[in-house]
């Protein structure tokens, strides 16, 4: 059999893999990877955002361009208009990776998925809730959200959004395999964004008022804490049952 | 011969009220190349995604050296390197940034290696070209350029050939035995006609196919 070619690889070394891996640098690594690709594909990421600014300038045509009734509203319209972007955005959470084969790459591979779910959530969170919590008080003004507001809206929203990011790749995990998850991502998700909304909107509202905002503001904590610990276990399962199905 | 790597025992799949196959058992060595063969729909990919861990619609058992590979999933894994249908081959990213990715996956390789890998695959002076300006066959390429940076000893692989030329399928052929011969195992699908001789062992699917 002369005809083979021949062809040189290094030697295996048994065990080679098998060295404590750190937690931290595959999570820091699917950050960076995260967020490159969406710089790549700006769409994904601007989109929730426009969204976002389209909705706070068209509620003052739509209802009316009064300030009174306007700062009344505010803190729901800005809450709500954040949601609804991020739950937006949350379909694409894990769409490609699972249609072009990086997602089975990563179950294969040694590390904890964990880790990499949870990189991979951060960067959705620093490509969309970050943003529209920088973007948040540009909206107050638009809305006529008196100035004693917006630290309650800026500190909630960046409290609550990542809760939102956490839950919502819940959803996103869960319907990655179908064909038209889209819908069911919404109807999975939103229940359990209510709780982030009505203490979101209460931090606000005291704010407003004057009253001490620091417990709604723990209770957001203690959501992202809870969704920090255990939404990536979840995530993490729900992806292996998408993959396998 | 010595102790088997891979034992699989009485594997039974079925999709769609149809049985794909029942009681197939194999066992696959150090230095062997193992090619599933069937028609389509005869349940190749289904196969080697349950030997990849990566499906658990089945019934029966696997084991790598001598422990249910779901029992200790984290030594297999270690141990595997899994090439899908899909090569998961980001086309926003440049060959060089799919393979860091990889590497970030399997930490413990040399980052070093990837020019080199991708100058065997081909690929050299596409490094830094995004894959969506690439053809289906350089993607492809870029998927297995990871086959020259593992360190695994089974390496199971889906359609590899898929959209590759003739040159490049004799320098895979080639790499596949190089990898039996340093005592690595193979397990592939492939319609393409192997030119390994009597390297090759077979496990045809058509026989098994049947409805319930």
């Amino acid at each position: 059999m002369s005809a083979f070619q021949t062809k040189k690889l290094p030697e295996l070394k048994p065990g080679f893999e098998t060295e404590a891996f750190s937690p931290g640098k595959i999570l820091l690594a699917t950050l960076k990877r995260d967020v490159k690709l969406a710089f790549r594909r700006q769409s994904d990421w601007v989109n929730p955002l426009i969204f976002f600014l389209m909705v706070a300038s068209l509620f003052p045509l739509g209802v009316s361009p009064e300030p009174k009734l306007l700062s009344t509203i505010a803190p729901g319209v800005v809450w709500v208009a954040a949601l609804l972007s991020t739950l937006l955005s949350m379909d694409s959470l894990f769409r490609s990776d699972f249609e072009d084969g990086s997602l089975e790459q990563i179950l294969v591979s040694p590390q904890p998925l964990y880790f990499v779910v949870l990189g991979k959530v951060l960067s959705h969170w620093m490509m969309t809730g970050l943003p529209l919590t920088l973007m948040a008080p540009l909206l107050g003004v638009m809305l006529f959200l008196p100035f004693e507001g917006m630290g309650g809206l800026v500190l909630s929203l960046l409290i609550g959004t990542p809760t939102l990011s956490l839950v919502g790749g819940i959803g996103a995990a869960l319907t990655v395999g179908l064909r038209k998850g889209g819908v069911l991502v919404s109807l999975l998700v939103i229940p359990l964004y209510i709780p982030v909304l009505i203490f979101g909107t209460a931090a606000i509202e005291a704010s407003l008022t004057g009253l001490p905002v620091a417990g709604h503001l723990a209770l957001l904590g203690a959501m992202l804490v809870l969704g920090l610990t255990l939404a990536p276990l979840a995530i993490a399962a729900a992806l292996r049952i998408s993959v396998s199905g | 011969m010595s102790e088997p790597l891979l034992i699989v025992k009485n594997l039974f799949c079925e999709r769609d009220d149809r049985v794909l196959f029942d009681q197939l058992s194999f066992d696959v060595s150090a230095g062997d190349v193992v090619q599933i063969e069937g028609q389509n729909g005869s349940g190749k990919t289904t196969l080697l995604r349950i030997l990849g861990a990566l499906s658990r619609h089945y019934e029966g058992d696997i084991y790598w050296k001598g422990t249910s590979i779901h029992d200790d999933s984290l030594t297999y894994r270690n141990d595997l390197l899994y090439l899908g249908h899909q090569p998961g081959v980001k086309a926003v990213l440049t060959p060089e940034e799919n393979l860091r990715w990889f590497m970030a996956l399997h930490p413990s390789l040399d980052v070093g290696q990837i020019r080199h890998a991708l100058t065997e695959v081909g690929l050299r002076g596409f490094e830094d070209v995004p894959c969506h300006m690439l053809s289906a066959g350089q993607n492809r390429r870029v998927g297995l350029a990871r086959l020259y940076l593992s360190q695994a000893l089974l390496w199971i692989l889906d359609e590899p050939f898929t959209a590759i030329d003739k040159q490049g399928v004799a320098a895979q052929e080639a790499l596949l035995l190089a990898h039996a011969e340093r005592g690595g195992a193979v397990i592939l699908t492939t319609h393409h006609e192997l030119n390994l001789g009597q390297f090759v062992r077979r496990v045809n699917l058509d026989k098994q196919v049947g409805t319930k």
